[in-house]
């Protein structure tokens, strides 16, 4: 009788060792940017790595989405790296170009590597997404990565547990983003620091499993290391016959287990509510995801915040974002629009996008970029007709890969450009040195793209 | 490689900004490299390009503290962060709060980073901006921070800080304790993915 995260914490404690446990890693992700210092660190002290059977890597932070050449010598470098380590330890590796190949938060899942009450670890601090599944999977530095790699375990401490309970009938204009958007904004940037949260609520369980991981992914944004969802009948029938997903009598054993998961006795130690009822779509008017108005707002002025900190912060990322208090959101003219990244690069997420593109044009005004989250999603979105609908509407059609979501590939912007964007982080520089960043749900990404300033679709 | 450490003493740079995030720390086009130094250029490059930034005022030459405020070292899990800053020569953090993976990613490379509350932060912001040549200790053995007037009590993951006083690997030591891992291994459910398979 305890909650989801205890359950799924306990059942991987190896040792305990004053506050710390042990916990084993039951799936451990890897990209090229986090990983070549953890090799190194193991060759240096000779040691091998413990379990390449548990272990997937993918290309995704440095690959280009208009070709499969690599010209930047640095990420090259980093992907060539990848490969080799790879190859010395018997590690699988999707590669550039492989028909499973994508961002790694999105791939994992794609192929059933995410599985209810497991535990998954990765060097990327996204890695929260995977909490969809009611796994225990967060982020790690490259220390950790090293350490995974080494003893496929991590010391940590046991985190306290949030409730994040989502109240009322969701709006059909409220996506998983807006909930994200809306929670992180009630409890600030930092609110749920040491904390592992669970997300739960009739809006909740209504989501589709890609809303879900829309949601865990951006749990991290909330300064908490991760963020489940409890398994139920759509965690089961999004895994049912995935590649890795288990078969037959094995699955009906897997599937007795999963069904013990869920909360049954609700000792959080912190329950949080926000009332989606009344939800419009969000966006971010500063420069962390906290810093987010409803679409119809207008830009809040930072000197009347209470606390002095935010009233400084608030300050600065006006000054950085180029607005003025009182400016309505929707009067903000945008220069390109990004839909992709593993919060919102899903089949799903393109689905939503194409639905308000069809028929209608991207302003001219705009540069418009519709990158896959994955070479599957790529793949299933042409075959239902989605890249003609982008590419007629006017916006580039692009290969799977993190994109525009971080100044890292060759998918900048350029100077202080104002970008809707449907990734998860709207920092000073993330998306190109002066970008101004604002994060918003792909239906309005799609609507500000063929508006050419912010716009919700019921607008057009 | 295991780091040793007791304390430290040196001068401060006070950054007087909450929530500054990994991307501020190092942006991402610095961190496509192999190693795990050479990243002093990359360490606040956006501020720093900007201009008049206080890393950069000639009398913080050799500061090796960061004063900083709320939520410092938020967001992506890039280890950089913590490399760049140590690379230019920063020993410790002092802040109010920090992002989870940054305070883990800091005090495995002994990067001393500790928190204290935000009016003590603040005053040690305030006698930094105020005397360059102020200087402050931070004490993992003693688990405090010190200067003349002032005296704080930190708390430190108990663990991190056992590994720093006596310099140990932390893998070794989890591989000592390796016949549990092995009999956890035994009793894993069948069902459980492999990759590769
Ligand atoms: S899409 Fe963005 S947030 Fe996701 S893994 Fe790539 S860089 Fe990180």
């Amino acid at each position: 009788m305890t909650t989801l995260v205890d359950k799924v914490w306990d059942s991987h404690v190896v040792d305990h060792r004053d506050e710390d446990d042990l916990l084993y890693v039951d799936l451990h992700l890897m990209h090229e940017a986090t990983s070549p210092q953890a090799f190194d660190g193991l060759r240096l002290a000779g040691r091998a790595v413990r379990r390449p059977d548990l272990t997937l890597a993918v290309e995704d932070h440095n690959v280009p989405t208009t070709s499969l050449l690599v010209t930047d010598p640095r990420g090259r470098a980093q992907l060539e790296r990848l490969r080799a380590n790879c190859a010395a330890h018997g590690i699988e590796l999707l590669r550039l170009g492989d028909a499973r190949q994508g961002i790694v938060h999105v791939v994992a899942p794609e192929l059933g590597l995410v599985q209810p009450g497991m535990s998954v670890v990765c060097g990327d601090s996204h890695t929260s997404t995977l909490g969809a599944f009611g796994a225990l999977a967060f982020g790690t530095g490259t220390s950790d990565v090293e350490h995974v790699l080494a003893t496929q375990t991590i010391a940590l401490r046991r985190p306290r547990t949030m409730a994040v309970e989502f109240t009322g009938e969701r709006p059909p204009d409220v996506t998983a983003k807006d909930l994200a958007l809306a929670f992180i904004t009630a409890i600030g940037a930092n609110g749920a620091h040491g904390h592992v949260l669970e997300y739960r609520g009739d809006a909740v369980t209504g989501l589709s499993m890609e809303g879900r991981m829309t949601l865990c992914n951006m749990t991290i944004e909330a300064g908490a290391r991760a963020g489940l969802v409890a398994p139920d009948e759509t965690t089961f029938a999004y895994l049912a016959g995935r590649p890795h997903a288990p078969r037959g009598e094995v699955w009906e054993r897997a599937l007795a287990r999963w069904r013990t998961l869920p909360t049954d006795s609700p000792t959080f130690d912190r329950t949080v509510t926000v009332d989606v009822a009344g939800l419009t779509p969000f966006v971010t008017w500063g420069t962390n995801p906290g810093q987010s108005v409803p679409l119809d707002g207008r830009v809040p002025d930072p000197t009347a915040f209470a606390d002095p900190s935010a009233r400084a912060a608030g300050t600065r990322a006006l000054a950085y974002m180029g607005l003025e208090p009182g400016v309505r959101m929707r009067e903000l003219d945008i220069d390109t629009v990004f839909v992709g990244s593993c919060t919102n690069g899903r089949l799903e997420d393109l689905r939503a996008a194409a639905d308000v593109l069809r028929g209608r044009t991207v302003a001219s005004s705009v540069r418009m970029l519709v990158v896959p989250g994955s070479s599957d999603v790529r793949q299933r979105a042409e075959a239902e007709g989605l890249d003609e609908v982008f590419v007629r509407a006017g916006a580039q059609w692009r290969l799977s890969g993190c994109s525009m979501c971080l100044g890292m590939n060759p998918d900048r912007l350029h100077g202080s450009e104002r970008v809707a964007s449907t990734s998860n982080r709207n920092y000073e520089g993330r998306q190109g040195d002066r970008a101004r960043t604002h994060l918003v749900s792909p239906a309005v990404a799609a609507a500000t793209a063929v508006a050419g300033r912010l716009a919700a679709p019921s607008e057009l | 490689m295991p780091v040793q450490l007791t304390a430290h003493t040196g001068r401060v740079v006070p950054l007087r900004r909450s929530d500054v995030d990994t991307d501020q720390i190092i942006p991402a086009e610095f961190c496509k490299e192999l190693t795990k130094t050479g990243y002093a250029k990359g360490l606040f490059a956006h501020w720093r390009a900007r201009g008049g930034f206080v890393l950069d005022d000639p009398a913080r030459a050799g500061a090796s503290i960061l004063v900083a405020g709320r939520n410092f070292g938020t967001g992506s899990s890039r280890e950089h962060a913590v490399w760049a800053l140590r690379d230019w020569g920063f020993a410790a953090v002092v802040a109010v709060d920090y992002g989870d993976i940054f305070l883990r990613n800091a005090l495995k490379n002994g990067l001393l980073a500790v928190a204290l509350d935000e009016g003590s932060v603040a005053e040690l912001a305030d006698r930094a901006e105020a005397d360059p040549a102020f200087e402050l200790t931070v004490d993992l053995e003693g688990r405090e921070v010190r200067a003349p007037g002032f005296r704080r009590s930190f708390r430190i993951d108990d663990r991190a800080r056992w590994l720093l006083l006596n310099g140990l690997d932390d893998i070794a030591v989890t591989l000592g304790r390796d016949d549990r891992i092995r009999a956890y291994e035994q009793a894993r459910p069948d069902w459980l993915p492999v990759v590769g398979r």
